[in-house]
């Protein structure tokens, strides 16, 4: 009763294909920006700011981008972390060189290289699938990793072996570097994740994001129904590396700061898998709500001791955190194995049918 | 031209003119070869039963060889050491392994069965973190030294004059690969002979027929898991003893998924084999090929390695061959 669609009328095809059709998703989503855009920034204090709100967005990108590939493409990925990272340091190459071009330019151009690399390490999806290609994508891992490692043109040389974001404005307020304040990076974070997956939902919704679920539900009758495979599955490597090779850059330029090869390295492939799985393969909500649980959960429980008043040692607490995560992540796999956006779509059914069981 | 031949030249060269280094180099390659195809082993064996790609492998490594150093050090606080301690506490270790493969099967596959592999993927991936959390809780993360001397290991090296120069032989490297030798030939006399054996590959072949003909799929998961855990311990214990029980012992376990490509998910020999080809093939990479790219080749190679093998063959060295239906 909460949420029906009777009564709502469409009396075009553009409204029918619209992304929000129902009156109460809009309404939805215009709180949620609103609250996203004005009250966060309004109300949050710099710690939501900076070590909550950012690096989740972040995550919730760098899993929409595995979303597009695992969720939607099917092609099982452990490199996510390595495309990351060529985000990363080709935003940083490039606004070395070319200090004078806006910095933003320069972190969605990375994407472009992410997805060029991105390409090239899919080749193998033409021959291999499964599990088979997950442990080919770590070969991509590793690889650029170790490339982090040891090319030290694409780190200028520090002496260090990491690379310092640049401070960088964007009409002459500092977005980038010490100077910039929480509210606007996570201001401008916020702006690039909320168009990104606006793009990215148009295109799962369109042409090529329903040839990707072909070839993802079984791609030898999706090749008999004339979806050429390489280029389609091609395709899903580099969109999906473009969206990662964005989070990276992003990740290293307003959250970080400055950032290790160690920072790309195959936990953090791991970590946004889970984000995926838990959140809910093949959703683009579910990635933000498999962010949230993995990347707030922890902080919460680490948060949680002191609330409670209980004095227990920093390293048990990190010891208790990883079994509660393990715990946790067998859990929701056990109870509702297609994802938290499963759950979703569950309370919408109940809030829908409510009072009524069904 | 110059790298034309350090390329494809100058390490044959090498090779020849010292092949007491060569042979070195081999040696090493094989011994880690071996560590590797213990631990593609374990994989395998669960995977042929069960279909769960098992991530926690490389930890349960880890866990079973933190296990019985720990055990071993409770008991020496507690004034009773030497072999008869090592031995109580290797048997709890196995004991330990029991039960947690119990407790896997009741809280992650039976309420997991019949779901997608990547699920099972995924709660192999939570059995990870639980098991990292736990192990530390209990144990401690700072690495600890294998009881070698207590398990009757050997120490120490045989120089061996040979091919013109040194070539020399860690004791327990030899000791490695005899066991590891021993228990794969025994585990295919187990799989061969016994009854519980031709059980378990009546399951790897079809859960389904298994069931049908009254094979109890939730013991064969135990036993599976169970004898995982075994190798993981025999596998913990050797890598223990030559650099020492860490957890970052965990990453060296990923080199166990190139293995893995290399032979095929579902075939032991294939674990065996494709662990030597790798382990052999990384060291001769690394010392001959490695200093031309600034070294550490090590990190990749072994994917790369597999990944040329995988697009010739996409089911491994001695997969079953992939058939699709529509």
């Amino acid at each position: 009763m909460f949420y029906r669609e009777a009564g709502q009328f469409k009396q075009s095809y553009a409204a029918d294909q619209a992304i929000f059709p129902i009156r109460q998703d809009r309404i939805g989503l215009a709180v949620i920006l609103l609250i996203a855009f004005v009250g966060i920034p309004l109300f949050g204090n710099e710690f939501l700011l900076a070590s909550v709100m950012v690096p989740f967005l972040i995550l919730a990108l760098g899993a929409i981008g595995l979303n597009l590939l695992t969720g939607y493409a099917g092609l099982l990925s452990l490199g996510t972390a390595g495309f990351m990272g060529v985000g990363a340091y080709a935003a940083y190459k490039l606004s070395t060189i070319f200090p004078e071009v806006n910095i933003l330019v320069w972190i969605l151009c990375s994407g472009f290289f992410a997805a060029a690399v991105g390409a090239v390490f899919g080749l193998p999806s033409s021959r291999i699938k499964g599990f088979y290609l997950a442990v080919a994508t770590l070969a991509a891992q590793f690889f650029l990793q170790w490339c982090f490692v040891r090319w030290s043109w694409l780190y200028n040389d520090n002496a260090s072996g990491a690379i310092e974001v640049p401070a960088r404005t964007l009409f002459g307020i500092a977005i980038t570097g010490p100077s910039a304040t929480p509210v606007t990076r996570y201001l401008v974070v916020l702006t690039i994740v909320v168009v990104m997956t606006l793009i990215a939902s148009n295109i799962v919704h369109g042409r090529i994001g329903r040839s990707w679920m072909a070839v993802r539900d079984m791609d030898i009758a999706a090749q008999l129904m004339g979806i050429r495979l390489l280029p389609v599955k091609l395709l899903a490597f580099a969109v999906s590396s473009f969206y990662c090779g964005v989070a990276g850059a992003l990740m290293v330029f307003l959250w970080l700061g400055a950032a290790e090869p160690a920072a790309f390295d195959i936990n953090l492939s791991f970590v946004l898998l889970f984000m995926v799985i838990i959140g809910g393969l093949g959703s683009l909500i579910g990635s933000f709500f498999g962010a949230a649980l993995i990347h707030i959960l922890p902080i919460a429980i680490r948060m949680l001791p002191d609330a409670l008043g209980l004095s227990i040692g920093a390293a048990t607490v990190e010891h208790l955190t990883f079994m509660i995560v393990g715990a946790l992540i067998i859990f929701f796999l056990v109870v509702e194995p297609h994802g938290l956006a499963r759950l979703w779509q569950i309370g919408k059914q109940k809030l829908r049918v409510w009072p009524f069981p069904y | 031209m110059t790298l034309l031949y350090s390329i494809f030249v100058d390490p044959f060269v090498q090779m020849v003119q010292m092949p007491d280094l060569l042979a070195q180099t081999l040696w090493e390659g094989l011994v880690s070869g071996v560590l590797y195809a213990l631990i593609a082993l374990g994989f395998v064996l669960i995977f042929k039963a069960s279909g769960v790609f098992n991530f926690a492998q490389g930890i349960m490594v880890v866990f079973s060889g933190l296990t019985l150093v720990g055990l071993y050090e409770k008991f020496a606080a507690a004034g009773f050491s030497g072999p008869l301690a090592a031995f109580t506490a290797l048997a709890l270790a196995v004991l330990v392994m029991l039960i947690l493969a119990m407790v896997i099967e009741r809280t992650v596959l039976r309420p997991l069965v019949n779901q997608p592999d990547i699920i099972l993927f995924m709660a192999t991936f939570g059995v990870t973190y639980l098991l990292i959390g736990f192990g530390e809780m209990v144990f401690g993360g700072d690495p600890k030294q294998m009881i070698t001397d207590q398990l009757f290991l050997p120490r120490g090296a045989y120089d061996v004059a040979m091919l013109g120069g040194h070539v020399s032989f860690q004791k327990i490297d030899i000791a490695a690969t005899v066991i590891a030798s021993l228990m794969i030939a025994g585990l295919a006399i187990f799989f061969q002979k016994t009854r519980i054996g031709r059980a378990l590959r009546a399951v790897a072949d079809s859960h389904k027929a298994a069931l049908s003909v009254g094979i109890s799929l939730n013991q064969i998961w135990v036993i599976v898991w169970f004898a995982a855990g075994v190798v993981a311990l025999v596998t913990g214990i050797m890598w223990g003893a030559r650099s020492d029980v860490s957890f970052a012992l965990q990453i060296v376990a990923l080199k166990a998924f190139p293995v893995l490509i290399l032979g095929g998910f579902t075939s032991v020999p294939g674990a065996i084999v494709g662990g030597l080809i790798i382990g052999i093939g990384e060291k001769l990479g690394e010392f001959y090929w490695g200093p031309l790219v600034g070294g550490g080749i090590e990190s990749w190679l072994a994917y790369v390695i597999a990944l040329l093998f995988l697009l010739y063959r996409p089911q491994g060295l001695f997969g079953d061959k992939i058939i699709e239906r529509i």
